[in-house]
């Protein structure tokens, strides 16, 4: 690839994310009332997204092979316990990571 | 006011700023030992703001030049922040000149925090916004030009770290569960999510995922409204 052809593909790049951050607010203006199913599912999707997210974080975990999704089992379960014992979030991202560090460097 | 929206924000941003410098390190790192100066990583990381699609884009950058693919990728890659900019429209609304910075940085974890986070009636929301959008986008930009200068250089066992950002989705999760009476649009996520996960693979379920999303939270307006889960 030459420079040119590089500086292009990282330019698409840049294009195709922003147009995928910008569009909804291009179409729908604050200055004319948002439809109301498009309302709707603004106060909808969170709920989904966020559930969503955390399988996209665990894609790659493969629950045949290696260690079984264990590590990453055990830590989801402690953040979960952390959280409904103290409900602090950092303390709870915290302690969930830690022993998830330790669960993959020392016993898987 | 400035000075103290961004000290409210900072706490805020700690499992962001372990996740990114992780990621970023080594993403900065995966530039440099493919051979690219550190440039690249650098104003990546600055001018696309976007993990996933960055770590593909090595690749993309040592194929055979190849723009519609590329394009195509990009979208499919990062579909999902139409329904942040959707769940966002009216947070970020009233923003004034902000609301543009706040669009170019919105990224999962900026999304995630800004939507979810209860900020302090004496906070500006603008700026406690802003600041969320603006610490995360340096975490990731110092992280990933630091990876790409040091490259190979750094030798850690920092096994498992990316994990934080895992956990911070599902504290969000679970926060956003508590608030919920009837859990629905939460079951959809996860249910749509995995089954798509499970059918399709790990490198093309998402565009499924967030058909099936749609399809589902259109068939179940009723109960849900009703459900109050919508506010």
């Amino acid at each position: 690839m030459t420079i040119t052809q590089q500086i292009i593909t990282i330019s698409l790049c840049v294009l195709g994310t922003m147009l995928t951050r910008y569009l909804p607010f291009l179409i729908f203006s604050p200055n004319r009332p948002t439809p109301k199913y498009i309302q709707y599912l603004g106060k909808a999707l969170p709920g989904a997204v966020f559930g969503m997210l955390v399988v996209y974080c665990l894609k790659d975990v493969s629950l045949i092979s290696g260690s079984h999704g264990l590590p990453e089992l055990i830590a989801i379960a402690s953040v979960i316990a952390l959280h409904c014992w103290k409900r602090q979030m950092l303390l709870s991202i915290a302690g969930g990571t830690v022993c998830y560090m330790l669960l993959v460097q020392f016993i898987f | 006011m400035r000075l103290k929206a961004l000290k409210t924000v900072f706490p805020y941003t700690l499992p962001i700023f372990a996740g990114f410098w992780f990621l970023g390190l080594t993403y900065g790192i995966y530039m440099n030992v493919s051979g690219f100066s550190f440039v690249y990583p650098m104003l990546m990381s600055l001018t696309i703001f976007g993990g996933s699609l960055e770590f593909v884009a090595v690749s993309m950058l040592l194929a055979p030049f190849a723009p519609l693919q590329t394009f195509i990728m990009t979208l499919m890659i990062q579909a999902r922040h139409l329904f942040y900019g959707i769940s966002m429209l009216d947070i970020y609304k009233g923003t004034g000149w902000k609301k543009w910075y706040l669009i170019f940085g919105m990224c999962d974890e900026t999304f995630s925090i800004n939507y979810s986070a209860q900020i302090p009636a004496d906070i500006d929301r603008g700026w406690f916004m802003f600041f969320v959008t603006l610490l995360n986008h340096m975490y990731w930009f110092t992280g990933a030009t630091l990876g790409g200068l040091l490259g190979s250089l750094i030798s850690f066992n920092t096994e498992g770290l990316d994990f934080v950002m895992t956990a911070m989705f599902v504290v969000i999760f679970l926060e956003q569960w508590f608030k919920d009476k009837k859990h629905y649009t939460a079951v959809i996520g996860i249910a749509s999510s995995v089954i798509c996960l499970v059918g399709f693979g790990a490198d093309s379920f998402m565009i499924p995922t967030m058909l099936c999303i749609l399809v589902l939270l259109t068939v179940m307006r009723r109960p849900i409204e009703k459900a109050g889960e919508t506010i």
